[in-house]
């Protein structure tokens, strides 16, 4: 089987690992690193629980290649929050109650933190265009919508 | 204290969840662990001529394959299993029954190798004629799915009528009547005929099913699965391997969603005999594939017949309803019962006759989902209302105001409903919507809008027993230890807020152990909206246990009459001759036994009866009662349907935490709108052919209605803890029926079979045009 060595930075830390040919960036996170927040939900690229930024846009780590990894800079879940403290983002879904199972929660963090990047203060359809690659199936995004609006305001007042 | 009953606190587990930290099972790796991948079949009904697994067993890295041969005369487990009937195999013995049933397995030290030696193992099969549908099912001389199916020694108490119909494909049937069906009819003087179906769906929970089993020293089994009535597993693993129960532990962590698919045995049987065969720990993690091809929803047939008078007092119903249960009977007995229960609708109908028929076909099998069969005959009655309504020139909701069940009315197995505030439902989602006034009419003409209601009543599972255990720490600090699986549904800060409550203590100061059977007391299931209801009350007990011993202790400590020790702030506090007494939990417990360390245990047990004390039958221990209301709009040009605004309504006899209610009504609404509109599961000669989220349609961020309303009403329960219900499955229920009403009210044209795609609304509005234009001749002019 075919196996490469690729260095791979992952919140802030520089990994060389030794993947194989088929392993997926998940995978690698998962099982070589272990960094369980990104989870396997649909393994086709539509359901979001896998997302994790990669040089800082959004991708499926369920459909990418580790090999195609190789001198990426990646963020997980794991990596936001600074010093132990939560990220204003997962204070936002903690104070606007944006789970119940929270499967898709770290993906879906990382995918408003994308969305906020380029958006500070998204209107309404560029919201729901944006996280409409992600799934939640317990039906939580009238909160999460909140959440990524309460963070929109701030953004505003921060401006202003 | 801010902790408390009736308070929005946030789940306690909020920081580990959205730090990602919170660890579900497949996040889970035990030393030395083997990965299981299963054969499954290729065939929708087939003998298994030969199999050898020769090959595949002799294969680099595989420690074991389970086929049939290690079923045969194995005296150490039983080959059948299953909830309610013994009609599910371990593996596939004589034959197999859908396309995906489990044929053979493979334990390996790697999962890419398990996956490459499924290739070794042979298999010949015989190809035998299949049903799919209700029609080739209970067509005479159909092939047969099960030839024989035995019932479980130890069956649910709530199941025991079911019986198979020996020598065709009925699973079960269920009948229930009330009153003079045919005199109800005569008495009409407008009968309705419909039939309505239903497709069937998927859970869609975003973690897959997932299983570990350990072979102890001792020979007894512990297994983690995903699932959420671990009880049910242990019970099933136990009687299946010849163990008593005190040997077989099963743990269930944090779940990550299950709406019903992660009741009953899924993969815990045949994980636990690989563990048995290797004598190493075996995990196996389904592919969402594998999951759409394990357990889905029931699809329905539903026939309804309805006599009213001319000024809308529903006289008769008679309702027979076609449930497919796929190839194994899982739990689809009860999803007849309770389906069948409530068919006729939350209606005061004097005369009612209801038949369920389960059936058998070669698909994959049907199970729990969120609503038990109710969302299914709740598509029916509430779209029939509408249709009533509308014949009869009647407002839908005037005509629902004119029949509802109230308070003490008499539902159809002749009980009487208590704790049921459907009329505040229906009232309420209605003046939500502004029900009475037109919408406003879109600014471009090839969209129009209108509202729709529908309303419901769910039984949840009777009788039922539910136990809670709860400590009180040196440190006056408590941990209560409960059955019921976290599945989101913020159940664990529930029961925290519940001692909380009792032992006025802060929230944060009680630990909550959940879902492992070696540590709690029985629990019968996390489903059916039951546990804020009977486990939130026992655990309510439990702390009230605790709290008698408490005043106990005070009493002798101060020689006070117990029932004056009072309890706030951690501690006791009592006044014996004007002098006040209080110690803190801690001070108390150290001065009573005289070192520290000592505690208390309490222990609180619902269990509900078949039979209520005045001698009517108890269908269920509380009544749901519940309405939705949407506002939709309907693009005449393309078909589309969107929901602009919901209004969800639930009688949850008191909200222990409203937000967490909330979340229930808005969530249920949400996947409601998924279902109703695009969600169906495609097979093609057995074959299901979108087994996944690309093909498989859920409700996404650009499908979400510009506003949801949700409305708790509380109508308290004297059995539940400070009047809780349940609330759970309500809001999804009315979903689809609400839809369907609200678009023959923007553009008068009815759909009778979900999901309401666009092409169908796009075709019955071609087809009322056509009928429009026959009526009208050919119009001058055009050519």
């Amino acid at each position: 089987m075919t196996r490469k060595k690729i260095i791979l930075s992952v919140n802030g830390v520089r990994n060389e690992i030794e993947v194989e040919a088929k392993e997926t960036l998940l995978e690698t996170l998962r099982n070589r690193l272990d960094l369980t927040g990104a989870k396997l939900g649909c393994d086709q690229q539509v359901c979001g629980s896998c997302t994790v930024l990669m040089n800082d846009l959004p991708v499926s780590s369920c459909s990418v290649l580790a090999m195609d990894a190789d001198g990426c800079e990646i963020l997980t879940v794991e990596g936001l929050g600074a010093g132990g403290a939560l990220h204003p983002i997962q204070q936002a879904f903690i104070e606007h109650g944006a789970f119940q199972c929270a499967y898709c929660t770290p993906g879906l963090i990382l995918a408003v933190k994308y969305l906020l990047s380029r958006f500070p203060r998204p209107t309404e359809p560029q919201l729901r265009h944006y996280l409409a690659g992600n799934i939640c199936r317990c039906g939580c995004h009238v909160e999460i919508l909140q959440a990524v609006r309460s963070l929109a305001r701030r953004a505003q007042e921060n401006q202003l | 204290m801010q902790d408390n009953v009736g308070q929005s606190i946030k789940r306690l587990e909020s920081e580990s969840k959205v730090s990602g930290e919170l660890k579900y099972l497949s996040d889970l790796k035990l030393p030395g662990m083997l990965h299981c991948k299963a054969l499954r079949s290729p065939y929708a009904h087939a003998r298994i001529v030969r199999i050898d697994s020769q090959r595949a067993a002799k294969f680099s890295g595989v420690e074991g394959v389970l086929t049939r041969d290690d079923m045969v005369d194995n005296p150490h487990f039983d080959s059948h299993y299953g909830p309610v009937l013994k009609d599910q195999t371990v593996v596939a013995l004589d034959k197999v029954r859908y396309v995906g049933d489990l044929v053979a397995a493979v334990a390996a030290t790697r999962l890419d190798i398990a996956e490459e030696a499924l290739d070794l193992i042979e298999v010949e099969y015989e190809e035998l004629g299949a049903v799919f549908s209700f029609e080739e099912a209970l067509a005479e001389n159909a092939p047969l799915l099960h030839e024989q199916v035995s019932k479980p020694e130890h069956g649910f108490v709530d199941l025991a009528d079911v019986n198979p119909v020996e020598g065709t494909n009925i699973c079960t049937t269920f009948h229930l009547s009330k009153g003079d069906l045919e005199k109800g009819f005569q008495n009409s003087d407008f009968v309705f005929e419909n039939v309505f179906t239903c497709p069937s769906a998927q859970h869609a929970a975003l973690e897959t099913l997932c299983a570990v089993a350990r072979l102890e020293r001792n020979g007894g089994l512990t297994i983690w699965s995903t699932v959420q009535n671990p009880f049910v597993i242990r019970d099933q693993i136990a009687e299946l391997f010849h163990l008593p129960v005190s040997k077989v532990r099963v743990i269930a962590l944090n779940i990550g969603g299950g709406y019903g698919s992660k009741l009953y045995p899924k993969l815990e049987p045949l994980v636990a005999a690989l563990a048995w065969k290797t004598r190493k720990p075996v995990g196996l993690t389904l592919t969402r594939e594998e999951v759409f091809q394990t357990i889905t929803k029931h699809a329905a047939e539903i026939h309804l017949k309805t006599g009213v008078t001319r000024e809308g007092r529903l006289l008769a119903r008679q309702c027979r309803i076609y449930l497919d249960t796929g190839a194994y009977a899982e739990i689809g007995p009860r999803v007849a019962k309770k389906s069948g229960y409530t068919a006729a609708g939350p209606y005061n109908i004097p005369n009612i006759q209801i038949d369920s028929c389960l059936v058998y076909t070669n698909k994959v099998p049907a199970g729990a989902f969120r609503g038990f069969g109710v969302s299914q005959s709740a598509w029916a009655h509430e779209s029939e209302m509408d249709l009533i309504a509308r014949a009869l020139q009647m407002d839908p909701l005037e005509l629902r105001q004119k029949n509802l069940l109230e308070e003490g009315g008499e539902f159809a197995t002749g009980e009487h409903v208590h704790s049921f505030g459907l009329r505040q439902c229906v009232e309420r989602v209605a003046s939500a919507l502004q029900w009475g006034e037109k919408c406003p009419p879109p600014p471009q003409k090839h969209l129009a809008r209108g509202k729709g209601m529908a309303c419901l009543i769910k039984a949840t599972i009777t009788p039922s027993i539910s136990s809670a255990l709860v400590r009180l720490n040196e440190d006056g600090s408590a941990t209560v230890y409960v059955g019921t699986a976290d599945v989101g549904q913020g159940s664990d800060t529930i029961m925290a807020q519940i001692v909380s409550q009792e032992l006025a203590i802060p929230v944060t100061h009680v630990q909550v152990v959940h879902s492992d059977t070696d540590l709690c007391l029985y629990d019968l299931t996390t489903s059916s909206s039951r546990s804020t209801f009977h486990m939130g009350r026992a655990v309510q007990l439990a702390a009230q246990d605790i709290r008698r011993q408490l005043a106990c202790l005070a009493g002798r400590l101060w020689n006070c009459p117990v029932e004056e020790v009072l309890f706030a702030n951690q501690g006791v506090r009592c006044v014996v001759n004007d002098v006040v007494h209080a110690a803190s939990y801690r001070n108390l417990l150290s001065a009573s036994f005289g070192i520290k360390g000592a505690n208390l245990v309490g222990k609180g047990t619902v269990k509900t009866e078949a039979v209520q004390r005045n001698g009517e039958p108890l269908t269920s221990a509380f009544w749901f009662a519940g309405a939705g209301a949407a506002e939709v709009e309907v693009d005449r040009e393309t078909g589309s349907v969107r929901v602009v605004r919901y209004a969800s309504a639930a009688d949850v006899g008191k909200a222990i935490n409203p937000f967490f209610c909330e979340q229930q009504l808005k969530g249920g609404a949400i996947t409601g709108i998924g279902l109703a509109l695009m969600e169906q599961l495609v097979y093609q000669d057995g074959l299901l052919i979108n087994p996944n989220f690309l093909d498989y349609n859920l409700a996404r961020f650009l499908d979400i209605p510009e506003e949801i309303i949700p409305i708790l009403v509380e109508r308290a329960h004297e059995e539940g803890p400070y009047g809780a219900k349940g609330v759970g499955e309500t809001a999804l229920i009315p979903v689809a029926p609400a839809i369907a009403n609200a678009i023959e009210d923007a553009v008068g044209v009815r759909v009778t079979d979900l999901p309401i795609t666009p092409e169908k609304v796009l075709r019955a509005l071609q087809e009322k045009e056509q009928k429009a234009q026959l009526l009208e001749g050919p119009t001058p002019g055009r050519s």
